[in-house]
């Protein structure tokens, strides 16, 4: 009755310290399953062209627009001061750290993070897991190694082109729209942004967000219940905890490499 | 009972050819096996003293069987019994609380993963409602334990995929995919799935349920068939009883948690066993209640006698 009774708070604890110790092995285990993975790469292709074609059209259009509006906004604040010519480096700048790597892997997890977790969930719901298992072929690595490890191989390919998007749609509104000098916008661009400090920390972000969300994803498919409720709230499960992850771990990586 | 599998003059031959070629080794025939169906040197699985259950509820207490090699086993009882957890203690998929299942000998419990998958190579298991992978061909379904444990050249998984699948009569549903057939196309390439690697032991899980007649009767010839001309063993989990009291060498009925009845179809329709005797004889009240464990009618309705002569179900 009450939650607080030793008995049920000793249960509550060991079943969440139960499950963070599951989860802790199967991360291992996806680590491990590299080398397998990479061996039999026609499958983790499959997944990187499932997840990551699939998801282009929602990354290039988010990107044009998230560029026209820091263009935007950029133009509003740096005219103030005299400074519209560095408006290239500033929209690539907050492109290439920050919302690149964030942005991409937020829409991530709502396309391909919730695809991922139902299609597993609704596998376990619909006995394919376990019809896998007897068949002595193991679903770990057959279905979510390929998986993860094409999660975490898109999700940079996808925030780079979501960038370029982004370069572009900033270049749309800032030179072409507002009429900022196109030679300033570039110039600005190449001489400020550092390929190893910016661009570099940018993909290591979102690898780091690519395997978080492809986990969280594949995670919460694996131990969804198998029922079409259990399925719903594995689903809207990945995208809360993916999403929250990615902003706290873009706090942590931001720290880490960035502050002075 | 056997006379099912007469009609099939091409089939046994083909089948063996393929169980040989695949396993390296003759196949068991049925014909070969010694009658002796309860000793347990015939005897494929064997489960000893097995208790189990899910959080607080115990399923099988102390449940003991033997499935004869060779043979065709029903299992059945009552819904919730323990009938589907019998098969995945076998397939290793549960582990038994308290207990021994072994197969071959070897206690499924004590092996590790390595070992379990080992075993699991000579076991096929169709699921009850096929389990099918939704984003594979039916030809790809039926390839894909070929692929995953052998080194064969696609040609020859071809022949070997269109050979199991002329078999349960689906050679030319190969490009279809699993939402284009029906229920018992469905099951009919699960179990040319579940045969494709040429198992000693296969495992049905309700194959009957939700069959129109016609699928009803085509599934349980199959299951015959396929077990004698590839020298199977068979356990088949099933409610229904003419289908399955024709089909079965042994039928092994099961009660609260243990066996309440094991032998011939006959040995067990004449048995006197009053749980045997209401499953046997579809009865709606007897050992098994129809009401599930609750509050009187006098508890939830109030006092009887006010008009109302109540349920009887207290």
């Amino acid at each position: 009755m009450s939650w607080w009774r030793p008995s049920l708070l000793g249960y509550a604890v060991r079943s969440k310290l139960a499950d963070i110790g599951m989860g802790a092995r199967l991360f291992a285990r996806l680590v491990a399953l590299f080398g397998p993975a990479m061996r039999r790469f026609g499958l983790v292709r499959d997944q990187v062209h499932f997840l990551g074609n699939y998801s282009l059209s929602i990354i290039t259009m988010s990107g044009l627009f998230v560029g026209f509006v820091l263009a935007l906004q950029g133009y509003n604040v740096l005219q103030l001061y005299g400074s519209a010519n560095s408006l290239g480096l500033v929209v690539t700048l907050g492109l290439v750290r920050e919302l690149g790597p964030v942005i991409t892997a937020l829409l991530f997890a709502g396309r391909a993070g919730t695809s991922l977790t139902a299609e597993i969930g609704l596998m376990r719901a619909g006995e394919q897991l376990s019809a896998m298992e007897m068949m002595a072929v193991d679903p770990v690595r057959r279905i979510l190694a390929p998986r993860f490890w094409g999660g975490v191989i898109a999700m940079p390919l996808l925030a780079l082109v979501f960038n370029a998007v982004g370069v572009i749609g900033g270049w749309l509104v800032g030179v072409v729209l507002i009429g900022v000098d196109a030679g300033a916008f570039w110039g600005q661009m190449q001489g400020g942004v550092d390929v190893f400090k910016d661009v570099g920390n940018g993909i290591v972000k979102s690898l780091a967000f690519g395997v978080a969300v492809t986990f969280i994803a594949v995670l919460q498919g694996y131990v969804a219940k198998p029922t079409p409720e259990g399925v719903s709230r594995a689903t809207t499960r990945t995208v809360v905890m993916a999403s929250l992850t990615v902003l706290g771990l873009d706090f942590v990586l931001t720290a880490l490499m960035f502050s002075i | 009972m056997h006379k099912m599998c007469h009609g099939a003059s091409g089939f046994a031959p083909m089948m063996q050819g393929f169980a040989i070629f695949l396993r390296g080794r003759p196949s068991r025939l049925s014909a070969t096996l010694p009658t002796t169906m309860s000793s347990s040197a015939d005897a494929l699985v064997q489960l000893r003293n097995v208790t189990f259950g899910y959080g607080e509820r115990v399923v099988l207490r102390d449940l003991s069987l033997t499935v004869p090699r060779g043979k065709v086993t029903a299992i059945m009882g009552a819904s919730g019994g323990g009938k589907t957890t019998i098969l995945r203690l076998i397939g290793g998929q549960q582990r038994a609380q308290q207990g021994q299942v072994l197969v071959n000998g070897q206690d499924v419990g004590a092996m590790d993963m390595e070992q379990l998958y080992a075993a699991r190579r000579r076991m096929g298991m169709l699921f009850q409602f096929g389990a099918l992978f939704t984003d594979m061909s039916v030809f790809d379904n039926v390839a894909f334990p070929l692929r995953e444990h052998t080194d064969l050249p696609e040609e020859l998984i071809r022949d070997i995929v269109l050979m199991k699948l002329g078999a349960v009569g689906l050679r030319g549903a190969r490009d279809l995919m699993p939402s284009q057939i029906s229920g018992g196309m469905a099951r009919r390439v699960a179990l040319a799935r579940a045969v494709a690697l040429d198992p000693e032991l296969i495992m049905y899980d309700e194959p009957f349920a939700g069959l129109d007649p016609i699928s009803l009767g085509t599934a349980a010839q199959l299951i015959r068939r396929l077990n004698d001309a590839m020298g199977l063993t068979t356990i088949v989990v099933s409610h229904d009883l003419e289908e399955t009291f024709r089909l079965a060498d042994q039928v092994i009925i099961l009660g609260p948690g243990s066996v309440a009845a094991q032998g011939t179809p006959d040995d067990v329709r004449a048995s006197q066993d009053p749980l045997v005797h209401q499953f046997v004889h579809a009865l709606p009240t007897g050992p098994v209640p129809f009401h599930y464990p609750g509050p009187s009618v006098a508890q939830d309705f109030g006092p009887v006698g006010m008009g109302s002569q109540g349920g009887g179900d207290a």
